[in-house]
């Protein structure tokens, strides 16, 4: 028997105090990528009481992805928008949830994210990361953008880092590990990247609300 | 002088897109903060760089 609605609010608003349960349970961040990052990301959102979460992937669960990401093994072959749904409402029954089961590109990509406060880029791919990071930066000034670079191998912990650009725009990871023949990506490297994202947005949902 | 990336540069009046290349940078993969503005990437062309000038290049990474 799962909790009621009004149960879970007041749990939550007792462990990290009501003003800011208020904040984040009205804040909307979209989620652009499920895999490594994205999906560690929406999972610490959902359990952080977000209120709605816009989570946007083209992409089935693949075997490879049970390494680092947040779906289960009974899973592969499902599209992550479904995928990631099922596990997130599992966790928080009352989070608000919107899917887009579409590759993002210059001409959806403004749509998309028309509601959302605050976007966490985690793409895997370098050329749609600066796709992402021009469209919202230039043409969404208003909105808050999250993205990563590096955080392949199993380099130290410690090079993980958030950095702020500019006031809309903050980056985390070592900048420079990328995925090579060599170099794979690790559960704890990517999920502490991934962390870093999802606390950069709480940051800043309770600084902007 | 153009401080980039935290380093003073003789680059004074070359384009962005001018800098970017000469220092084998994919425009592609990269984001610009300039004087705490994000430059739009249909404007590296056109965009020269000031004396004062202070610039952030980003080189985005695969993987995640």
């Amino acid at each position: 028997m799962i909790p009621t609605k009004e149960a879970m609010q007041a749990a939550l608003a007792k462990r990290i105090g009501r003003k800011l349960w208020e904040k984040v349970s009205s804040a909307c961040v979209a989620v652009c990528g499920l895999g490594g990052l994205g999906s560690n990301i929406a999972v610490m959102l959902a359990r952080a009481g977000v209120g709605k979460l816009c989570l946007i992937d083209f992409d089935k669960v693949d075997i490879s992805n049970l390494n680092r990401q947040q779906y289960k093994a009974g899973q592969l072959g499902m599209y992550k928008t479904e995928a990631l749904s099922e596990v997130l409402l599992e966790i928080a029954p009352y989070i608000e949830i919107e899917t887009h089961t579409v590759r993002m590109d210059e001409r959806n990509t403004q749509e998309l994210l028309r509601d959302a406060d605050i976007i966490c880029e985690a793409f895997d791919v370098a050329e749609a990361k600066a796709m992402l990071t021009d469209i919202v930066l230039t043409g969404l000034p208003d909105k808050y953008l999250v993205s990563a670079s590096g955080m392949a191998g199993m380099g130290d912990a410690n090079n993980i880092k958030t950095r702020k650009i500019t006031e809309h725009f903050f980056i985390c990871g070592d900048g420079v590990s990328e995925v090579t023949e060599g170099e794979g990506l690790v559960s704890s490297r990517v999920m502490l990247c991934a962390a870093h994202q999802a606390h950069k947005a709480l940051q800043l949902i309770e600084e902007i609300f | 002088m153009v401080k980039i990336n935290g380093t003073e540069c003789n680059v004074c009046g070359k384009s962005l897109a001018e800098y970017l290349k000469s220092e084998n940078y994919d425009e592609k993969r990269v984001a610009v903060e300039r004087n705490g503005e994000i430059v739009p990437k249909s404007k590296y062309g056109e965009t020269f760089l000031e004396d004062g000038d202070t610039l952030e290049v980003v080189s985005f990474v695969g993987g995640g």
